[in-house]
Formats: structure tokens, C-alpha cells, sequence
């Protein structure tokens, strides 16, 4: 795989769109346990129900994980300087994620090149769950 | 409502070893199939001395020494009224299997909107490697809905 390089990337320029499949149950037990978030709300629908939700929902770092995803995979961690997301909706089992990134300014600063990135991620109905900004340092 | 004498509160100290198996766990969980997170000849060839962790992983620090439920105590926010708000990272140098990170936090604010129906906290954290380098700063808006 070849990586962006400042000079080659412009401002608009899409990242590579990452599709996630319907998150289901399996998913969130499997994110609980790894990532050391335990609520019972993510994996035991009696709790979600007796919480006042309709069921399960996805933990927010799990999306925030599948923007790094969409990051990482367009150019090395090593290059990643700033994530910063804000959770603007509850993701439910069923949807299917979309995550989507673009370059919004390219800059200098601390004596690196960097580009300024916008990321969000949508489910199949267009509804935005996270959206956010990171930077990135190019050669 | 959420007393706001825990402005300014000082979390205790949570240590992290990032592991082999559970980087390759975290991997799975989130769908990652770069071999730069699960094969260290990979991660190697990546300039990294062991796996890496990824860019949201040191989160897990506070959630696995149980400083994340004892705060939730304090403040008195039960599970099932928590919501993620916001959450930010910065990054100074990677976190790799071997390494023990350190990660400090403070309460930086509390308030709230809608009249109470939602309180926001505001957690600021300095995670540092067993060299006592920084690696990251992270930023956490808790959200309670009442």
C-alpha cells in the first residue's frame, strides 16, 4: 500500500470509505471484554430494557475504534497526532455503519506538515452517530 | 444533581500493561485485519518494537483498575444513565506491547443543560510509559441523562 504524501494530498480529498456490517450482539459482547468497558448496557438487553432503552446499543468507542480504523488505514499511526469525536447518536443493533473521512486544510505546525481531517460515521438511514476531526502528519 | 465539589478532583494513578493477547483481542473486537496489530514481524517492519496499541485502546486504563466505576460512584451516576459525549485524543509516541502506561486524570468541569436534564463531566488524563515519557492526552465528556 502506498501512503499519502502532503504534497500529493488536497484539500476535499475523500479517505477510503470504511463499511462496517450490522452490529449485532456478538460485536458488543466481543468490544466489552476487550476494550474493559463492562456496562451491562451494551450486553444484557434485560438491563438496557430496565434502563429505559429499546435494547443493546453499541458502546461509543467501538465507533470511535472504527473511525481509527478508517484513519490507520489510510495512513500510519505513527502519523496520527489528533482524534477528537463527539457521539451525536445512539447506534443500534442493525445498523450498519458507514466511515467517512475528508481533508479539510492542510498546515504547518510544530515543524511537521499535517493535514486537518473530518470523520463521521452514518448508518444505512443517513443518520449521523460520531462525528469528528483528526490531524495527521505527512511526508 | 452532580455536586460540583469534584471539580478539580484527582483520580487515582491507573496502570495499563499492554499485552500480546489482549491487543490481538482488541483487534478482533473492532474488525481490524492490518497485520500491524496482531503480527509483531508486521508491526516490526512498521518501524514499532512490538504491536501497537491502536488509537483509541489506552481508554480500557481507567475502565480495567476500576477508577472509571469508582468515579461514577462518587459523582453518583448510575450505569444506566451514562452516555459517551465526546472523547479526544492526542498523541505524542506509540504505546507497544512491554510498555506499562500510566494514566492521571482530573475532573476539569461539570455543569449541565436543559435545565438538569443532562449533566456533563468533563475528565482531562495524561497517560505515560514506565519511562515516564508521555504518550497520550485524552479528553472525556461523561453524560449523565436524568
Amino acid at each position: 500500500m502506498t501512503h499519502p504524501t502532503f504534497d500529493t494530498v488536497q484539500t476535499g480529498d475523500a479517505l477510503p470509505p470504511l463499511q462496517l456490517a450490522p452490529v449485532d450482539r456478538a460485536t458488543l459482547a466481543l468490544f466489552g471484554g476487550a476494550s474493559g468497558d463492562h456496562n451491562p448496557i451494551h450486553i444484557d438487553t434485560d438491563f438496557a430494557r430496565r434502563s429505559g432503552m429499546p435494547d443493546v446499543f453499541a458502546q461509543g468507542m467501538l465507533g470511535m475504534a472504527w473511525l481509527g480504523r478508517l484513519l490507520t488505514g489510510w495512513a500510519p499511526q505513527s502519523r496520527l497526532r489528533r482524534f477528537d469525536v463527539r457521539f451525536a447518536g445512539i447506534t443500534h443493533l442493525g445498523n450498519a455503519m458507514r466511515c467517512e473521512g475528508r481533508v479539510i486544510e492542510k498546515l504547518e505546525a510544530e515543524g511537521e506538515r499535517r493535514v486537518r481531517i473530518e470523520v463521521h460515521s452514518t448508518n444505512q438511514h443517513g443518520q449521523t452517530k460520531i462525528a469528528g476531526e483528526a490531524v495527521v502528519a505527512l511526508p | 444533581m452532580i455536586d460540583r465539589k469534584w471539580i478539580g478532583h484527582e483520580l487515582p494513578a491507573s496502570q495499563l500493561p499492554i499485552e500480546r493477547s489482549r491487543l490481538r483481542f482488541f483487534a478482533k473486537a473492532i474488525g481490524e485485519t492490518d497485520p500491524v496489530y496482531t503480527e509483531e514481524a508486521a508491526a516490526r517492519n512498521a518501524g514499532y518494537p512490538d504491536l501497537p496499541a491502536p488509537p483509541t485502546f489506552l481508554f480500557a486504563a481507567e475502565l480495567d483498575s476500576g477508577v472509571n466505576d469508582q468515579l461514577l460512584a462518587d459523582l453518583g451516576v448510575p450505569l444506566a444513565k451514562l452516555l459517551h459525549g465526546e472523547q479526544g485524543f492526542s498523541y505524542h509516541r506509540p504505546a507497544c506491547v512491554g510498555d506499562t502506561i500510566t494514566v492521571r486524570s482530573r475532573i476539569e468541569d461539570i455543569y449541565d443543560k436543559k435545565n438538569g436534564a443532562l449533566e456533563f463531566v468533563v475528565k482531562t488524563s495524561r497517560a505515560t510509559n514506565q519511562n515516564d515519557e508521555l504518550v497520550a492526552e485524552m479528553r472525556t465528556v461523561l453524560v449523565c441523562r436524568n
